[in-house]
This record gives structure tokens, C-alpha cells and sequence, in this order.
């Protein structure tokens, strides 16, 4: 191991030219087990495979192993992309291509070993194939590059997802790591390295879309003792998980970016701000740090460049809004994560009042790879204002699910439509929603919009963190706005008035909305409707004078949905009703004369006596009284009521 | 019962304000929640008030202030599982364990909490119980499930 | 360095550095603020003070934004107006909407900005803050549901007071102020002062009440009610009432005080000198014995709370002399109820103070002897003028009268210990005279009467070099220690938890409270340079006393009436 590193260190990253020598090489292709003498098993283990159940399939590989003396290895590799194929297994025999088997639960784990070894495979459970040249293709199975799912991806940042070992530093050199972090220090300066980032055009990928390469110069100029960099992996908006899964599957290449950026601003601390829950992430980030500190990745006088770093991980402790930087910066000095007044930004005086440099995870993947190829190929890629790639989490009601990465400039139907591969079986498409709890829905006429900074804001939609959730007819957007609401409402930090309280009543008038009322005080329809005429002056007062970006944006669902979806809030509104069937407090219900058998169960459940009757003869419910809990529903064991 | 807050403490500068939720977090690990005692001895360790420290701590969403209980249920809440129903599930927990969100039960069983988005959003509704996923949760498996879970804690 | 803004298309002058709401203001332009403090780093919580910046794609705060050269700002535009509206109607959707029976009725910050961006309907409704009040501390009075989260009560008590007692507590819509573990403030490290209660915008902090209480005593014929008032009330209850500060305006209260219902009514002034003279007497011994460590005045309740909780090594170092306040109150109970042959248990003891801290001093431990307590109850000026409303009594036409022997004068001196550094100033005076029989010369003591959180002041009185520092408001307390720390010793040190001293005490009218403290300061050296006797050792009612009085009463000869204990308080800091 020892000679390894030595030989990584000295033959690799310290090797002057660009082209490594051929024995080099050799090692190397060996270490990225490019053409195994022995078969080789991989299973992806981010954590949407373990969710599925992959740790358990792991141990049935591995028991299967060494049960039957299979002379295999067994690799545990970082996450390929489509979570509904979870628990992913590739099998690579000697000589042929890879195969892929999808949905492989600990119990389809023996046949479908055995069925591999012994040349009798399962059509069903199959993927489908990769291979380069030189290998054995498998007839009649399909390339997983050409599925449309991988077919219409460009995968840059997440290039090495899935493919190596998350564990294996060795493995991450092998692959070209940490080559131009090395390359970085030991020839270029600060300024230089600012330069060919802001060259490549680089925008931040948590949505705002600011220059990176701008921004490092903001801080390389501001003078000061020190300065820090963060990399913010909060990523805490409800259903996003592309940052967890960069960091289970391609750890090193964000440390890489991470260090290259902190040189870049002459940083020599550098803080990963993680979000918590993520155990697994946070492990493999862990262990990623060692090995990279134990390479010398950090220290001081790092490869005697003379240039000192070091990295900690840092656990954030549960607040949504300390995504934002300022927050960022007040919960790392151990202060209550509440936004702070901008100006002073934290490129001038951020945390503990030096200069800092906050980017998101996405954005730091890209550096690597822009310092390896050059700023002119990365404007090949993407847009003319926006070069590069953009990473999505696709969750919801898609047939397809995963993190994926497509070319600034490609349409959200091709998204949709080729690499989601549509809606699940017999829905209808209704939207999609960018950008999580602060974005907009993206409706059937817009899905030709492109995705890049510009033309997302033309339509006043913006870009996000990448979040992208497939919505069906099944679900109700005045409930979905209503979520969003009630998320933000719990994680605005309280301090401004118009995020605070303005939060507190739009949510409290969308509930209304889809609640009958409780009582006449409350709830009248003359109350609800002013309400509803009110929402719209409290979203634009939010949008005009809130503190921070979580209020700001906050209203967004809102104003997106209303402008998209009127008649579903005017039907909701006006006629009662919710055609999605969601909203169940506008349910009405009402008993079946022929079923009831006037057992007084409902009547004594009913929390607002809204049944009445007499025993043993059919009992009725008064419409205006019944707030259609369903409780008599779920208690009447004859069947006898029932909900429209 | 000091001397292990002390191991803790030792492992930071002291009057370090930066340090706080580390040390927090790293009490919460071994004590499984923070206790008056443990406030009060970062604080002086820190040079900090206590009022701070709790302000602090409350606005959070990870620290508790009573212990969780011996099963800890966390219902995943994101975009996806919510379309996929984790509505319905988070309220049937509560009302299977009798106890609302965020709160541990009387007896300390059951403690159950709301994060959002696990990261298994194909798989939604998703729950997590003492570190074991279920995924595609239905409200009206649930009941049967904490039954099995009382078993389990009464034959511990 | 000045340049040009345009506000409102009309061009004004601005200067480099300042915020927006600077520049206006000096303009003439007024904008509404909430959240802003005067002298504080902005925190940009409220959004009231929002104003719209040419460029800008959204609004921004005024008190915090700097102004840029050729800014183009438009302060009532109908964006704006509609903007802080909103903010107002937004905090109203919840708020209790008490206004009747709120403690700030017609003096309330919220109350007024409604009524100056004219809302007039209840547009947005909103579900309750549930109410939570809390009363159990001796002092303040808190009704969590009618608190806006400005945070200034917050930024007092951590900058102003470092009691640190209050900050935010949970998040978003559960946020509210509360102390350490959200318990009651009786549990807390609240000193008392009151400071984080006249910087609060609306009823959410209030004193706690005691009107009621006396009320109900001054219905009571077989009572003796008694009250005692400190030189400041005159001050502070005069612009309530209406009229004019001058050398009449005590007797005018007196007169007033008697209408009520008040037997007997006296100066706390006298116990002041007494204060002094004690303490001068112990400074003389601690000189005559060289010992090294300080004395510490002890006649600031909440400073004294402060040092039992936070600097309990410091308190064998404490003057164990007791407050005026309670000095007065002892004597009412022994003196004065043997002149008037009565029980004291039967006398009811009112005290009327600018200092919210003493409505705690009155309760605590040591301030009773044989189960009755010296003060029995005590109003701010605030209350007092109130209950002077109650009784109707109309103070132009009224005739002045004198305050009851023998509790009716004081020296100087005594006035002067409401400043910071004035009861210092007094007891070296006193001091002075006891060792040379000569006044000092006020000149001496101008170090004394500077600005600053600390100050220090060294003098030659006979054979001793007498070293003094005024610790002004808790922030001086650093200063003390690193002084002390650099190797520095002090034999006299007086610490003062109100910057400034009881002039900014948190018992005066809200609506004077504001205005300048400085001014009040000045009043007070007036009235020290106008009036003849300075010395506590020539007013004649003190000589009076210690020379007859005390001497009759073998049961406090000792003047252990005039000394209390202090000890370590287990409070969660
Ligand atoms: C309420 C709120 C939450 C945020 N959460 C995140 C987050 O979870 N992750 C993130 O990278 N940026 C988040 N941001 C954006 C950050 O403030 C910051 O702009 C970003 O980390 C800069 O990175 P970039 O320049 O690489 O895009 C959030 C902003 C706001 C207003
Ligand atoms: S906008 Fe919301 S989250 Fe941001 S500072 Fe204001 S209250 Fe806090
Ligand atoms: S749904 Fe049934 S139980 Fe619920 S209020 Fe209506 S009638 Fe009563
Ligand atoms: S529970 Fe069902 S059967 Fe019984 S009275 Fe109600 S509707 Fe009728
Ligand atoms: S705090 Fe102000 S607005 Fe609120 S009830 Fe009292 S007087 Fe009215
Ligand atoms: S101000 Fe209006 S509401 Fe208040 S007491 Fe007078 S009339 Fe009544
Ligand atoms: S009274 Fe003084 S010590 Fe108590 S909370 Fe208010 S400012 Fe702090
Ligand atoms: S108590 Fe008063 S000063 Fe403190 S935050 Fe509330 S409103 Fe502001
Ligand atoms: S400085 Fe005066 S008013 Fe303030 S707490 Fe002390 S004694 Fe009371
Ligand atoms: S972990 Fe495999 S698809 Fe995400
Ligand atoms: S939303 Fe539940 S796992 Fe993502
Ligand atoms: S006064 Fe400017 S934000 Fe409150």
C-alpha cells in the first residue's frame, strides 16, 4: 500500500508532463480494473440504493461469494443515476462487456449469480450493457448508453459517478485526480487560477447564477490576514438530493474542486458545510479527507509549493435557511443561523469577518474538470451565457427517476420526456416544478423553454438547485402550493416581518382554501375570498422587502401556480371542490340509505355531530355542518357512506 | 455523569463560540439529547450564557431536549414523498403512537420526527425505524407495524 | 466627504459612510424604523424603514444601506407605502389587539405607526398569538403574545446590560424571547434594570404592577400609609403632570401625594446621605486598615444582583450598606413608628423611584426585620403619575406643602447619586470634610462627571491617596478588570448598571425616557451647584438623626438598621 502511494504521488501527480509513461499507465489501467483477469461484481451504493435495499443485497453477494469459492471481486461503487433500477448490480466477466441487472433485492441475488456464471440470464432483471472496444458484446441486449435515459444525458460533473469505488483514493488518482490540483499549486498563481475559472464562464449552481471565477476575485482582492472557503453541501430543500449523491459516489473530485478553489483565493482553511441525516455521505466524505490527507492533499507546504490548506467537515444542525450564506456564516460561528444584513458581503467580510467564498457542491465539481480541459472546452458545452452542464434530482411521478445531468440548453421536454421517459403508466402530465420549495411549475406550453439562466428567467422561472419533480394530474396544486407554504413557513428563521408573519398567513389562507370551514367565524366564503384577494399583495410585499432569498422567493410556488393553474384555485375556492380528490377537507359525504344499518357508530365519532338519526334506521349527514374529516368514513364497517 | 461531558469538552479550546454546535452535536450523539447539565457546563466551558445556548439550540431543528425514544421513527416529508402520500403516513404515525411529531411518547417507546427528502424519492413514501428504511409506506400498513415494534419492545 | 443624492427628485446632500435613513433624517425626511436602536449596528429585522432605490430590484432598508453618490431614492412611493402597510397590518393580523388594557395605550410604537400609514380595516386576519404571560418576576412583566420580535430588548440586555438574559427562542413562527431554558424570569439572570423594558416598542414588556395593591391599603383608615420618593420622581413625574421643575415642584408633590391619601410623605434624599456617610465611614476604615482589596457600592440593586450572580468572589467586597431606598424604609419602620405610636406592622411603606431594580430590592432577603419588611411596596414614575391621574387631582391650583420630619431633607449630595458618579463624588466629599473639615472643590471631581463606561479618578484627602473608579453601565466592567488586571487597585468602586446612572433608570416616563439622559444629568448638577447645603453632614435633618434620634432608640443605636448580606445566587447564567 505503502509503495502505492509513493508510486501514485511520484509517478502521477507529481509527473511534470501531461502524458503519463506507458508503465504508468499500465499500473493505473490496472487499478481502474479496466481489463480484470477475475470476474468483477459492482453494486452501486449511494443512499437511494440503500433505501432500496441494497445493503442487504451487498452481504447475498458476498455471503454468495465465498459460499461457492468464486474467484470474483466485489466492488461497492458510488451511484450510476436511475434510482429505479436500485439495487443496481453490473457483472464484468473477463473479455466481455458489462452487464447491468437492475432491482436486484438480496433474494434475486443467487439466481441471478448463478445465472451469469453459468451463461443463463434473466431477461427480466436486465439493463443492459457497456463496453469498449476490445470486449465481447452480448447479443440482443441493449447499450445502457444508448437508453434514452443515458442517451440524452451529459455527464461531466457526474462523470466518475458510479464508475469507481468512492473509498479508493487510488482508484480517483487513476482516473486523472488531483492531477490538476497538484499542476495548480505547483504553477500557477492565485490570480491565474481565478482567471481560467472566470474565462470557462462558470455560474454557481445553487440557482443564483453569480460568476465564480467574479466572486473568488472579490475575495483573492479584499486584503486580509486570512480567508475561508465553504463548500455549502446544505442542500436541504424537500426533495433534492444531488449534492448527497456527488458526495457518496464522487467524494475526491469535490475535494479536489474544494482545494483548487481554495487557492485560488489564497484560502488555507476550507469547511464543508453538510447537511445532517446524511450519514452515508458524510462517511464516505469522511473517509475521503483521510486518505486525501494522508496523500498529501493537505497539510502544509503542500508538495512544496509552499501553499498550506486544510479541510473540516462541518454538520449542519437542522435549519433550512442556513443554506443561506450569511446564515451559513452565523451558524459556523456558532450563532443562531438567521440571515445577515448584505452589504457587507461575505467575499469582504464573512466568516469571523474574513473574506470567504461560499459555492455549492455542483459548482466545485466543475472545477476539476475545467482546469483539466481548459476554459475554451467548457464553453463548448452549454450556452453561450450559460457554459457547462446542470445536475437534476428527478423525483415524482416520472417513469424514470435519478440524478441526471444534461447540457445547459436542452429543453425540459427532453428532460421529461426522454430521459424520465414520461408519466407513470395511464396519468396525465400536469408539471414540472424547478427548483424546489422557491421555484415555479413549468406547464405542458412552456416545456420547450431551455435550460439556462436566461431563458428560464425570461419566463420567470428560475433555475434552482436542481431540483425536478414530475407532477401528474393526481395531484392538486393548491395542495402542492400549500406544502411548499407550510415548509417554508416552518423554516422561515423568524426574523423579518414579511417572511415571518407573511409566511404564517398565506399559509393560513391557503388552508382555508382547501378546508371547510370549522365554523362560521372563521371560515365564511365572504372571509376566504378576502383572504384570497389579500395573498397577492402579501406575495409581492414578501418578494419586495424581505431580508434574505427565503422570503424573497418564497411566495414563488404561489404566484406560479396561480398564474398556471387559476381555475383549479378558483374551483377550489368557489365551487368546493378538488378535482385531484387531495384535499380531503373538501370532501362531501353522505350515507347510503340502502347500506346503513343505523348502528350509531358514526354519530358518536362524528366530531362535529354532523350525523344524525335513529338507531337501527339509516342515518344522514348534514353537508353544511360536516367538515369531512372522514372519520366516519373509516368507521363505518358497512360500507355505507360515501365520499365524492 | 461530569466526567464524560468533560472527555467531550476537553476535545475543544475553551471560550472557542465556534466550537458550540460541534459540542452540541457531539453531546446530543452519546447523551441522545441535551440536558440542562450539558448547557450549563458548555457554557461555562465556553464563557457563554446559557440563554444564548438555548436560543441557539432551538432554533435548530436536530437538537432535542428530551430524550428520543427507543424506537425513533423518522417519516421522510420531501417534494416527492409528499405527492406520493406521506401525509397520510405522518399523521397515521402519530396517531398510532399517540404522540405528535417532534415529542417523545410518555413512556419513552416511540419518538417520531419529520426530515425531508432521505434521498430514496423513487421509493416514496419513505420511513426510517432505528436506521432500517420501509419504503413505499401506506398509511394503512402502519398500524400493523407498530404493533410488531411494541412486541419487540416488550420482549426486549 | 459630502455629495449628491436625489430623493424624491429633489437634490440633498449625503455623506460618504452615513446610512439612507441618516441622510434623510438630517433632511428632514422622516421614515419609519422598528427594529433600529439608536447607536446600534443595524440588524435589518423589521423592513419598515424600506425605501426604493432606483436600480434596485427590490426595496431596501434605509437604516441600513449606505448611500452611494447620485443614488435616486423615493421614500413615500405608493411601492413603499403599500410595502410598509402591509408589514404593519401583517403584525396586526395576529397581534392581541389589547389596546384598551395595554400597559402602552397611547404610547405605543406599533399603535402609532397604524395609525400613521392609516389602516383603517382589518385586511389580513390571522390566527392568535397564544398568550403567555409571564409575572413571576418581582419587577417585569412580560405578555410574550403582544412582542414583533424587534430583538432590542435582546441587543440591551447582551450590549447594554451583558446580563445576557434574553434572546430568541425556537424558530420562525414559534420565535419569542425568553430567558435561559424558557423558563419563568424569576429562574433567570435578570438583574432588573429594566433597560431592555423602555427600549421596547410595544406592552410586550412592562413593569409589574403594584397600583392595585396600594389602592386597596389606602382604603385602609387603620393603616399608616407612608410613601418616600427619591429626588428624580419630581423630575420625571413633572412633564406627566404638567408642571413646572423648580425648587417648588417636591412640595407641589407632597401636597398632591397627601390627596391621595398618604399620611405621611418623605424624601428617600435623607437615606441617601445616610447611604453616603456610611459608606464614607467604612471607605475611612478600609483606608485606615490599608487593605488592598476595593469597596464596592452597593446601592444599585440590579448591579448588586449582578455581582451575587456573575462575580460571587467579588462579594465579601461588597458595602454591606443598604440601598437609600431600603435605608428610608427602616427608618420609617422604627423612627417614624414611634413617633407616630404606632405597630409598624401597621405601617405601609410606598417607595416612588426611577428604578425599576428596587421594586426586587424591596423583596429581597435581609431587607426585614422581625418579619416586616422596610419598604412594602414600590411604584415607578410611570405608576405614580398614573395614580395621580386615578385620584384627580389637578396640580396647577394646588398649594405646596413641606414632607414629614423627619424624613424631609437632604443634602445635595444626595441628589447627586442619581447620576453615575455622583454618589462616588458624594462620599469623597464627605470624606473630605471628615478628614480636612473642609469642602472639597467641585473642580476635583470632573473626571468623575465625564461620559464613558468607565472612569477612574485619584485623589490626595490628608495622609491618603484615594483611588476611585465609576463603573457606568455593565460595560465598564471590562474596562474594571482589565484595569485591575494591569495591575491597577481601587479602594472605592461604584458600579451602576444604567448608563448614566438612575437618570436613564428604567421607572421613568417612557416619553422622557427617550430624551436626552444627558440633559438629566445636567438638571442634576444644577440643582447640586444652586443649592446651599452639599454635605450630608450639614443637613440638619441628618444631623438630627444621628445626633437625637438614633441615639434615643437603644433598638438601633447599633444602626444595624442601616446593613444587610449579600450572597451567592444560583441562578441559570
Ligand atoms: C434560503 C436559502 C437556502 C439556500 N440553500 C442552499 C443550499 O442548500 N445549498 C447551496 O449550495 N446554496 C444554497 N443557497 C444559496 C447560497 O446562499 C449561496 O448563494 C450559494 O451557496 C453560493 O454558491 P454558488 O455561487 O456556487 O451557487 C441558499 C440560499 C437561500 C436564500
Ligand atoms: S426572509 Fe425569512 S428567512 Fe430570510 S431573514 Fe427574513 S425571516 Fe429570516
Ligand atoms: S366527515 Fe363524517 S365524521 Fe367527519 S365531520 Fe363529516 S360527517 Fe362528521
Ligand atoms: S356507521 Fe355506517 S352503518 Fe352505522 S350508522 Fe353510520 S353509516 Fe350507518
Ligand atoms: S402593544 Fe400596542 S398595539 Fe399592542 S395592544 Fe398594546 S398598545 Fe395596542
Ligand atoms: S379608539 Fe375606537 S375602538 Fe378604541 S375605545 Fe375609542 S372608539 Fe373604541
Ligand atoms: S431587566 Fe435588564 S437584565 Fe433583565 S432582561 Fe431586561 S435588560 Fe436584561
Ligand atoms: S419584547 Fe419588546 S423589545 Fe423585545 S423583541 Fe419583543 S417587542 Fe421587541
Ligand atoms: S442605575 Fe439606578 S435606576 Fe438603574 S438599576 Fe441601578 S439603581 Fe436602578
Ligand atoms: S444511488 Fe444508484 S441511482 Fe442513485
Ligand atoms: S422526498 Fe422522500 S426520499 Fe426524497
Ligand atoms: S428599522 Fe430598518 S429594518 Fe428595522
Amino acid at each position: 500500500m505503502q509503495e502505492l502511494k509513493t508510486f501514485l504521488i511520484n509517478k502521477v501527480l507529481l509527473f511534470e508532463s501531461d502524458t503519463l509513461l506507458p508503465e504508468t499507465e499500465k499500473i493505473l489501467q490496472k487499478i481502474r480494473r479496466e481489463k480484470p483477469g477475475n470476474p468483477v461484481i459492482y453494486l452501486s451504493s449511494g443512499t437511494s440504493s440503500i433505501i432500496a435495499g441494497s445493503e442487504k443485497t451487498s452481504s447475498a453477494i458476498k455471503a454468495h461469494i465465498s459460499e461457492n469459492g468464486l474467484a470474483a471481486d466485489f466492488i461497492e461503487v458510488g451511484c450510476t443515476g436511475p434510482s429505479n433500477f436500485e439495487p443496481l448490480v453490473c457483472v464484468h466477466l473477463p473479455g466481455k462487456n458489462k452487464l447491468f441487472f437492475r432491482n436486484i433485492t438480496e433474494e434475486k441475488v443467487e439466481p441471478l449469480l448463478n445465472g451469469v456464471f453459468h451463461n443463463d440470464l434473466s431477461e427480466e432483471d436486465l439493463a443492459g450493457q457497456t463496453g469498449t472496444r476490445g470486449f465481447e458484446v452480448w447479443p440482443g441486449i441493449p447499450f445502457m448508453d444508448e437508453l434514452p435515459f443515458f442517451a440524452n444525458q451529459k455527464r461531466v460533473v457526474l462523470s466518475n459517478c458510479g464508475c469507481y469505488d468512492p473509498e479508493s483514493i487510488e482508484e480517483y488518482i487513476a482516473r486523472g485526480g488531483y492531477r490538476s490540483y497538484v499542476k495548480a499549486i505547483r504553477h500557477y498563481t492565485f490570480e491565474e487560477v481565478c482567471d481560467i475559472v472566470e474565462r470557462s464562464g462558470l455560474r454557481g449552481r445553487s440557482g443564483g447564477g453569480y460568476l465564480t471565477g467574479l466572486k473568488w476575485k472579490h475575495a483573492l482582492n479584499t486584503s486580509a490576514s486570512s480567508r475561508y472557503l465553504i463548500c455549502n453541501a446544505k442542500e436541504s430543500d424537500p426533495g433534492a438530493f444531488t449534492d448527497r449523491t456527488i458526495l457518496e459516489s464522487d467524494p475526491h473530485r469535490l475535494i479536489e474542486g474544494i482545494a483548487i478553489a481554495s487557492y485560488a483565493i489564497g484560502a488555507s482553511s476550507a469547511i464543508v458545510f453538510m447537511r445532517s441525516g446524511s450519514d452515508h455521505a458524510k462517511n464516505r466524505l469522511q473517509n475521503a479527507v483521510e486518505q486525501a490527507r494522508q496523500y498529501g492533499i493537505f497539510g502544509h507546504n503542500i508538495f512544496s509549493s509552499g501553499y498550506n490548506l486544510d479541510i473540516v467537515i462541518r454538520i449542519e444542525p437542522g435549519a433550512f435557511v442556513c443554506g443561506e450564506e450569511t446564515a451559513l456564516i452565523n451558524t459556523l460561528e456558532g450563532k443562531r443561523g438567521m440571515p445577515r444584513l448584505k452589504p457587507p458581503y461575505p467575499t469582504s467580510s464573512g466568516l469571523l469577518g474574513k473574506p470567504t467564498v461560499i459555492n455549492n457542491v455542483e459548482t466545485l465539481m466543475n472545477v476539476p474538470v475545467i482546469m483539466h480541459n481548459g476554459p475554451e472546452w467548457f464553453r463548448t458545452l452549454g450556452t453561450e451565457n450559460s457554459p457547462g452542464t446542470k445536475v437534476f434530482a428527478i423525483a415524482g411521478k416520472g417513469r424514470m427517476s435519478g440524478v441526471v445531468e444534461v447540457e445547459m440548453g436542452t429543453s425540459v421536454r427532453k428532460v421529461l420526456e426522454d430521459i424520465a421517459d414520461g408519466i407513470r403508466e395511464g396519468r396525465e402530465f400536469k408539471a414540472i416544478q424547478l427548483g424546489g420549495s422557491s421555484g415555479s411549475f413549468i406547464t405542458s406550453e412552456n416545456l420547450d423553454v431551455k435550460i439556462d439562466y436566461e431563458s428560464l428567467r425570461e419566463r420567470g422561472i428560475g433555475m434552482g438547485a436542481g431540483g425536478f419533480v414530475v407532477i401528474d394530474e393526481n395531484t392538486c396544486m393548491v395542495d402542492l402550493v400549500r406544502y411548499y407554504m407550510e415548509f417554508i413557513r416552518n423554516e422561515s428563521c423568524g426574523k423579518c416581518i414579511p417572511c415571518r408573519e407573511g409566511t404564517g398567513r398565506m399559509l393560513e389562507i391557503l388552508e382555508s382554501v382547501i378546508r371547510k370551514p370549522m365554523n362560521e367565524e372563521s371560515g365564511t366564503t365572504l372571509e376566504r375570498f378576502k383572504g384570497v384577494m389579500q395573498l397577492e399583495t402579501i406575495a409581492s410585499v414578501m418578494k419586495d422587502a424581505s431580508l434574505c432569498g427565503l422570503g424573497q422567493n418564497a411566495p414563488n410556488p404561489f404566484i406560479s401556480a396561480l398564474s398556471n393553474f387559476r381555475d383549479e384555485f378558483e374551483e377550489h375556492i368557489f365551487d368546493r371542490k378538488c378535482q385531484a380528490n387531495i384535499c380531503r377537507g373538501l370532501r362531501s359525504f353522505s350515507i347510503d340509505v340502502e347500506k346503513c344499518t343505523g348502528c350509531t357508530a358514526c354519530e358518536a365519532k362524528c366530531p362535529v355531530n354532523a350525523i344524525y338519526g335513529t338507531r337501527l334506521q339509516p342515518f344522514f349527514i348534514v353537508e353544511d355542518k360536516c367538515i369531512g374529516c372522514g372519520v366516519c368514513f373509516d368507521i363505518c364497517k358497512f360500507s355505507a357512506i360515501n365520499v365524492k | 455523569m461530569g466526567t464524560e461531558f468533560d472527555l467531550i469538552l476537553k476535545k475543544y479550546k475553551q471560550g472557542k463560540r465556534e466550537d458550540l454546535i460541534p459540542m452540541l452535536q457531539e453531546i446530543q450523539e452519546q447523551l441522545g439529547y441535551l440536558s440542562e447539565e450539558a448547557i450549563v457546563n458548555v457554557g461555562s466551558y465556553l464563557g457563554l450564557s446559557t440563554t444564548k445556548i438555548y436560543g441557539l439550540a432551538t432554533f435548530y431543528d436536530r437538537f432535542r431536549f428530551i430524550p428520543s425514544g427507543r424506537i425513533h421513527i423518522s417519516v421522510c416529508n420531501g417534494t416527492s414523498c409528499y405527492i406520493n402520500g406521506s401525509q397520510s403516513v405522518i399523521n397515521k404515525i402519530s396517531e398510532e403512537i399517540n404522540v405528535q411529531p417532534g415529542l417523545t411518547t410518555r413512556d419513552g417507546n416511540f419518538s417520531c420526527e419529520i426530515v425531508s427528502c432521505m434521498g430514496g424519492c423513487h421509493n416514496g413514501p419513505v420511513i426510517n425505524v432505528n436506521g432500517e428504511y420501509h419504503t413505499f409506506v401506506k398509511a394503512s400498513q402502519l398500524p400493523e407495524l407498530i404493533k410488531k415494534l411494541m412486541y419487540i419492545i416488550e420482549n426486549d | 466627504m459630502l455629495f449628491t443624492i436625489q430623493v424624491n427628485n429633489k437634490k440633498i446632500k449625503a455623506e460618504k459612510g452615513e446610512t439612507i435613513l441618516s441622510a434623510l433624517n438630517r433632511n428632514g425626511i422622516i421614515i419609519p424604523t422598528l427594529c433600529r436602536m439608536k447607536d446600534f449596528t443595524p440588524t435589518g429585522a423589521c423592513r419598515m424603514c424600506v425605501v426604493e432605490v432606483e436600480g434596485r430590484d427590490r426595496l431596501v432598508t434605509a437604516c441600513s444601506q449606505p448611500v452611494e453618490e447620485w443614488m435616486k431614492i423615493r421614500t413615500h412611493s405608493p411601492r413603499v407605502i403599500q410595502a410598509r402597510k402591509t408589514i404593519v397590518e401583517l403584525l396586526l393580523s395576529n397581534h392581541p389587539d389589547d389596546c384598551l388594557y395595554c400597559e402602552r395605550n397611547l404610547n405605543c410604537e406599533l399603535q402609532n405607526l397604524s395609525e400613521e400609514l392609516n389602516i383603517r380595516e382589518r385586511r389580513i386576519r390571522g390566527k392568535k398569538i397564544k398568550p403567555r404571560l409571564d409575572q413571576s418576576s418581582p419587577a417585569i412583566t412580560r405578555e410574550l403574545s403582544k412582542c414583533i420580535l424587534c430583538g432590542r430588548c435582546v441587543r440591551v440586555c447582551e450590549e447594554v446590560v451583558t446580563a445576557n438574559t434574553l434572546d430568541f427562542i425556537k424558530r420562525g413562527r414559534n420565535t419569542h424571547i425568553g430567558a435561559s431554558m424558557d423558563r419563568d424570569f424569576n429562574f433567570s439572570s435578570c438583574v432588573h434594570c429594566g433597560q431592555c423594558l423602555i427600549v421596547c416598542p410595544t406592552g410586550a414588556l412592562h413593569e409589574k404592577h403594584s397600583i392595585t395593591e396600594i389602592q386597596e391599603y389606602l382604603n385602609k383608615p387603620e393603616i399608616l400609609k407612608v410613601i418616600q420618593y427619591s429626588p428624580l420622581v419630581t423630575a420625571g413625574i413633572a412633564g406627566e403632570l404638567g408642571i413646572k421643575h423648580n425648587k417648588y415642584a417636591d412640595r407641589i408633590l407632597n401636597a398632591i401625594l397627601r390627596k391621595i391619601g398618604f399620611d405621611k410623605v418623605f424624601t428617600t434624599g435623607t437615606g441617601t446621605d445616610v447611604c453616603i456617610t456610611e459608606i464614607s465611614g467604612q471607605l475611612l476604615e478600609k483606608l485606615e486598615k490599608r487593605t488592598a482589596s476595593p469597596l464596592y457600592i452597593s446601592a444599585c440593586p440590579a448591579w448588586v444582583k449582578y455581582c451575587e450572580q456573575f462575580m460571587p468572589s467579588q462579594i465579601p467586597m461588597l458595602s454591606t450598606v443598604k440601598s437609600p431606598q431600603q435605608i428610608t424604609g427602616a427608618l420609617i419602620k422604627t423612627i417614624v413608628a414611634d413617633q407616630n405610636k404606632v405597630n409598624p406592622a401597621n405601617i405601609f411603606s410606598v417607595s416612588a423611584t426611577p428604578c425599576l431594580a428596587m421594586k426586587f430590592e424591596a423583596r429581597r432577603d435581609g431587607m426585614m426585620r422581625k418579619g416586616i419588611s422596610d419598604v412594602d411596596s414600590v411604584l415607578t414614575v410611570r405608576e405614580l403619575s398614573r395614580l395621580i391621574r386615578l385620584y384627580g387631582i389637578a396640580p396647577s391650583i394646588i398649594e405646596p406643602e413641606a414632607a414629614d420630619e423627619p424624613l424631609a431633607g437632604r443634602s445635595s449630595s444626595a441628589v447627586l447619586a442619581e447620576v453615575s458618579g455622583g454618589l462616588t463624588e458624594g462620599i469623597l466629599r464627605a470624606l473630605h470634610y471628615k478628614l480636612l473639615t473642609k469642602e472639597a472643590d467641585k473642580q476635583l471631581f470632573r473626571k468623575l462627571r465625564s461620559s464613558g463606561s468607565f472612569r477612574e479618578i485619584s485623589m490626595a484627602i490628608g495622609e491618603y491617596e484615594v483611588k476611585a473608579a465609576v463603573v457606568d453601565g455593565l460595560t465598564g466592567l471590562g474596562k474594571l478588570k482589565t484595569s485591575i488586571n494591569s495591575g491597577k487597585s481601587y479602594d472605592l468602586i461604584e458600579v451602576m448598571v444604567c448608563p448614566g446612572g438612575c437618570v436613564h433608570g428604567a421607572g421613568l416616563p417612557f416619553s422622557s425616557a427617550r430624551a436626552d439622559v444627558r440633559s438629566r444629568a445636567k438638571l442634576v448638577y444644577q440643582t447640586d451647584d444652586s443649592e446651599p447645603v452639599n454635605l450630608p453632614c450639614k443637613s440638619h435633618h441628618l444631623i438630627n438623626l444621628y445626633d437625637k434620634l438614633l441615639k434615643e432608640n437603644s433598638e438601633i443605636s447599633d444602626k444595624k438598621i442601616f446593613y444587610t448580606h449579600f450572597e451567592k445566587r444560583n441562578v441559570l447564567l
